[in-house]
């Protein structure tokens, strides 16, 4: 309707009123009513005329609407007015719906998006499973033989494919340096059967696939970017892998990055490894994706393979490596296994940090309701109906987290940028974005705090009690209790969230520490890492090999400053990279079926002094043995104590890989990965000339970082096409294995400061609330001769009671969050007293500061000023 | 004036429109007269409430039910806004009428049940 019509309407719907309210008025005053009372006994007949009006127009209008736009102007108004208590509340809901809306984005893009391959359901990431008959059924890679196996006898799976991750030496070219890259090793088919094309140039064929065809490399977008300038012209060009040629035979598009992140070539597999790997049942190294057919299930393709592996298994019973078994899991959770837990940890954390955010927000709009009770009470008085107050509340409160999810959405982006640049390792972390549906989440969000802080607050100010109202705004003696209890309990509840957030956070941190103070068996400290690796094909001979690393290390170590320099292919805290499995001469042969292995490294004879990995017994190789005549190897303490139980390993003789060398020495124990439990170790010796790719360790007391320009020069000075990668410090090498433990402790410490900020806040509000509302009750306490320690005391105990509450449901509900967070934590149980003690004390000192400003304040009053207040 | 609950009470959603529309069966009238008819005919039963009557009256113009026109009064010499009963508003009052009915039959049965005939 017009506005001009409404305003005809409004004017009809006032003469129309006016004209029956006089006629009640003539009737009255016919039944000899006097004249002054005739006119009120109309009025009071009729009722609220205002009111009634209002109504009747309603009919008319486009009522909910216009209303809408009413309270929208009017809380705008509202909230102008008190610049402060907006602000707070803005920022307060921001922090909590960014939060909120950045993990979700994260938790979406990584766990909830189907993978972007081609109908993803059906892909399956298989695994052999069960070496023993009582083995508990693990998941393991499956060896080549076995996927040969089972890609040609299974009747479940459209296609099987083949990947490995590698790292392979890019050669330097047209004046770049040479440079070490994560690579992957498909089978020719893996492409077709995740169903994705290169964005440019071709997939393998089954001919590229073998070890007699040329080579073929495909490049990640990136790479193809960084390194060729985006040159389309690179197809069909030769690059130098590990010294070898290899043809670009297309680039793939940008998101991809199957087997994992940061990967950035895929080569043929079958071409690049020997034939005797890709045929042997127990040298297990492959992840194997199988696409179902359709109509299969998953459980019914793994009854197919394992029938497969089971038949595999008898016919080779003389070989104890050899799985029975196989198993499956869908492809997206082979890809996020790992970050599922603790995204999902976080995505909790942050849900309390909101509720946290809305009760907060809650309670400070029930303190603005308090304080404009006298002005709502008379506007209920004049007709103001109870569902216009609630209304204009909620938009009050829709307008609060309105603002604040915007400026939350701003935060979460800014969050998501970081997060993509700091943790680039994340796996998926490529489709991590902001889109349509994390838009709708973030609205969803905000109605729902607005809806939830507007509700409670308006329930708590909609009480009927107009004339008590306006009756205790005239003198507020007593001070209204039952509010003030609505936001002690409120308080309680922030408080008991902030409790368990605090107490997650604690088992993190002190999981976090245990984990980098956990013994690593070496030197953790003044220990400088670099890695590097010669390629065979440049160095096929093992004189080369070994001759290579001798020049190096007496180079290296003749440089000034350096205490000590060994070379290893596999230090401490890089993995579990690679077993081998031995017999040992001198005992009777294993029963059938049963085998022994160890962890198998190879070292030059001063590496355990340059690790400092303490020689127990016996000796380090001798050096003056080199190439075939280097026939012995030395055990860690694990090694001997679970292999030669009450028995002297020195003198013994292992038989590994057809070799059989006699151990020489004892060393000290040492873990693999930080975290994990210690394992046996054999180490051979690098003068063998066998391995060709490890780790250079550096060990001095004078500043490490000096060495890596020296010795980088000294590699390129020996053969400028070799890189180096991984400059890291020993401390820096752990910390990047304990990346994730850090960054989630790092996380939901900041969570659950702001919550214990936001809570502190909160009761520093209501105890200044309680305290300037009874102002006159302590002012006349003081003035009959109460003492002030007594006003402090009874302050003090007033705020801490919804305190202490808070922290006995808050500890109660930190036992059941402890179990959600059991598999995060290293060596610490769910129920850590450390943590709940100075978690609990921390919370207890925390809201004593927060209350005890007000109750001194309170305790000061000067009662005149107290009792002048009204 | 009775308590508005009880008044929301007495009357049945709706019943309120039947009542205004069968009122001006008997010819025009503005809204004091209706709502005093309704409460002298119920013999103060029902109480009119200016609250519920107005914003009743005007939703029964919007719907085309009834017409509204200024008329001077016959019995005073003052113009009030006098309320006719449309030929839709006619058909409306016995769809409403019959539903009503029907109501009132059916509640009937339950509260005073008659045995069935044999």
């Amino acid at each position: 309707m017009a506005w001009w019509q409404t305003r005809k309407r409004d004017a009809e719907v006032e003469r129309e009123l006016q004209s029956d309210l006089e006629l009640e008025e003539e009737e009255q005053r016919e039944r000899g009513v006097s004249a002054d009372e005739a006119h009120y006994a109309a009025l009071r007949s009729f009722g609220n005329s205002t009111l009634i009006g209002e109504q009747t127009r309603a009919v008319w209008s486009w009522n909910w609407l216009e209303s809408l736009a009413r309270d929208l102007r009017f809380s705008l108004r509202t909230l102008r007015r008190t610049p402060g208590f907006t602000i707070i509340a803005v920022l307060v809901m921001a922090l909590g719906i960014g939060a909120n809306v950045a993990l979700f984005t994260v938790v979406r893009g990584v766990l909830l998006k189907p993978l972007p391959f081609e109908d993803p359901d059906r892909l399956v990431m298989l695994y052999e499973s069960g070496l023993h008959e009582n083995e508990p059924a693990g998941l393991n890679v499956a060896s080549g033989g076995m996927y040969a196996e089972w890609k040609k006898q299974n009747r479940s799976y459209s296609s099987l494919a083949l990947a490995q991750g590698i790292r392979v030496g890019l050669s330097g070219s047209g004046g770049q340096l040479p440079e070490k890259l994560n690579s992957a090793l498909f089978s020719w088919d893996m492409l077709r059967t995740l169903g994705v094309q290169p964005a440019l140039g071709r997939d393998f064929t089954e001919a590229d696939d073998n070890p007699a065809a040329s080579g073929t490399v495909l490049l990640s977008w990136g790479l193809w970017k960084r390194r060729f300038g985006g040159d389309p012209g690179i197809l069909n060009q030769t690059i130098f892998l590990d010294a070898q040629a290899y043809t670009v035979i297309g680039v793939m598009p940008a998101w991809f990055d199957f087997p994992g992140p940061s990967t950035q070539l895929w080569t043929p597999v079958y071409h690049d490894k020997p034939e005797a790997t890709m045929t042997s049942f127990s040298s297990h190294m492959f992840s194997v994706v199988g696409r179902l057919k359709p109509g299969v299930s998953a459980s019914q393709g793994v009854a197919d393979l394992s029938v497969i592996s089971q038949r595999i298994h008898n016919e080779h019973l003389n070989d104890p490596f050899i799985f029975r078994n196989t198993r499956s899991r869908p492809l997206l959770e082979h890809m996020v296994g790992e970050i599922k837990k603790p995204l999902y940890v976080l995505l909790d954390a942050t849900c309390c940090l909101l509720l946290i955010a809305c009760l907060n927000v809650a309670n400070l709009l029930v303190a603005r309701a308090a304080a404009r009770r006298k002005e709502l009470a008379i506007r209920t008085a004049l007709g103001g109906s109870w569902l216009r107050l609630i209304g204009e509340r909620l938009m009050e409160c829709l307008l609060l987290s309105a603002s604040g999810g915007a400026l939350g959405l701003s935060l979460a982006f800014a969050a998501l940028q970081w997060l993509t640049r700091t943790r680039p390792d994340m796996s998926r972390v490529e489709s991590i974005h902001i889109d349509g549906v994390v838009a709708a989440f973030t609205v969803g969000i905000v109605i729902i705090c607005a809806l939830f802080s507007g509700l409670i607050a308006a329930f708590s100010s909609s009480d009927n009690r107009i004339l008590a109202a306006l009756h205790e705004a005239s003198r507020s003696v007593g001070g209204n209790s039952a509010r003030a209890s609505v936001r002690k309990v409120l308080l309680a509840l922030e408080v008991g969230l902030t409790v368990i957030l605090l107490i997650g956070a604690g088992l993190l941190v002190k999981s976090y520490e245990r984990l980098r103070s956990a013994d690593m068996g070496c030197l953790t400290q003044d220990v400088l890492t670099m890695h590097l690796g010669i390629p065979d094909a440049r160095y096929p001979t093992a004189a080369q090999r070994a001759n290579f690393y001798n020049t190096l290390l007496d180079r290296v170590r003749a440089l000034p400053g350096v205490d000590a320099a060994g070379f290893a292919t596999v230090v401490p805290g890089q993995g579990y990279q690679m077993d081998w499995n031995f017999s040992i001469v001198e005992h009777p042969p294993l029963p059938q079926g049963t085998g022994q292995f160890a962890l198998s490294r190879w070292a030059d004879p001063k590496y355990f002094n340059a690790m400092g990995i303490p020689i127990l017994r016996g000796r380090t190789f001798d050096s003056g043995k080199r190439l075939d005549a280097a026939n012995e190897v030395v055990i860690s303490q694990s090694f001997a104590s679970q292999y030669f139980p009450g028995e002297d390993p020195l003198g013994r003789h292992l038989h590994a890989r057809g070799k059989t060398a006699v151990i020489v020495g004892i060393v000290g124990d040492t873990r693999y990965e930080i975290g994990e439990a210690v394992k046996p170790v054999q180490y051979y010796p690098l003068d063998a000339g066998v391995e060709s790719v490890g780790t250079l360790v550096i060990r001095s007391s004078r500043g490490l970082e000096q060495f890596a320009l020296p010795v980088q020069r000294i590699v390129s000075e020996m053969d400028p096409d070799l890189p180096v990668s991984d400059v890291l410090t020993m401390n820096q090498l752990l910390g990047q294995s304990t990346l994730d433990q850090s960054f989630n402790a790092a996380l939901l410490v900041a969570f659950a400061t702001l919550s214990l900020v936001l809570a502190a806040v909160g009761l520093f509000g209501v105890m200044s609330y309680i305290a300037a509302q009874r102002t006159t009750e302590i002012g006349i306490r003081i003035a009959l001769g109460a003492k002030r320690e007594q006003v402090m005391r009874r302050m003090l105990l007033d705020g801490m009671r919804p305190a202490v509450f808070g922290l006995v449901v808050g500890l109660a509900g930190s036992l059941e969050a402890g179990q959600l967070m059991r598999d995060l934590l290293y060596e610490i149980k769910p129920l850590d007293p450390a943590v709940y003690v100075v978690v609990a004390a921390t919370l207890l000192a925390v809201a004593g500061f927060a209350c005890i400003v007000p109750a001194w304040r309170a305790s000061h009053l000067d009662p005149m000023q107290a009792l002048r207040t009204e | 004036m009775v308590d508005p609950k009880q008044q929301r009470g007495g009357l049945l959603q709706g019943t309120l429109d039947m009542l205004i529309l069968r009122t001006l069966l008997y010819g025009p009238a503005h809204g004091h007269e209706i709502g005093k008819h309704i409460q002298r005919t119920t013999n103060d039963f029902l109480q009119m409430q200016h609250g519920s009557l107005y914003p009743a009256l005007h939703r029964l113009e919007k719907r085309g039910w009834v017409v509204s026109k200024w008329e001077m009064a016959s019995d005073r010499n003052r113009e009030f806004k006098y309320y006719r009963l449309t030929d839709k508003g006619r058909k409306q009052l016995v769809v409403e009428e019959s539903q009503w009915k029907q109501m009132a039959e059916a509640v009937a049965r339950i509260m005073w049940p008659v045995a069935e005939e044999n």
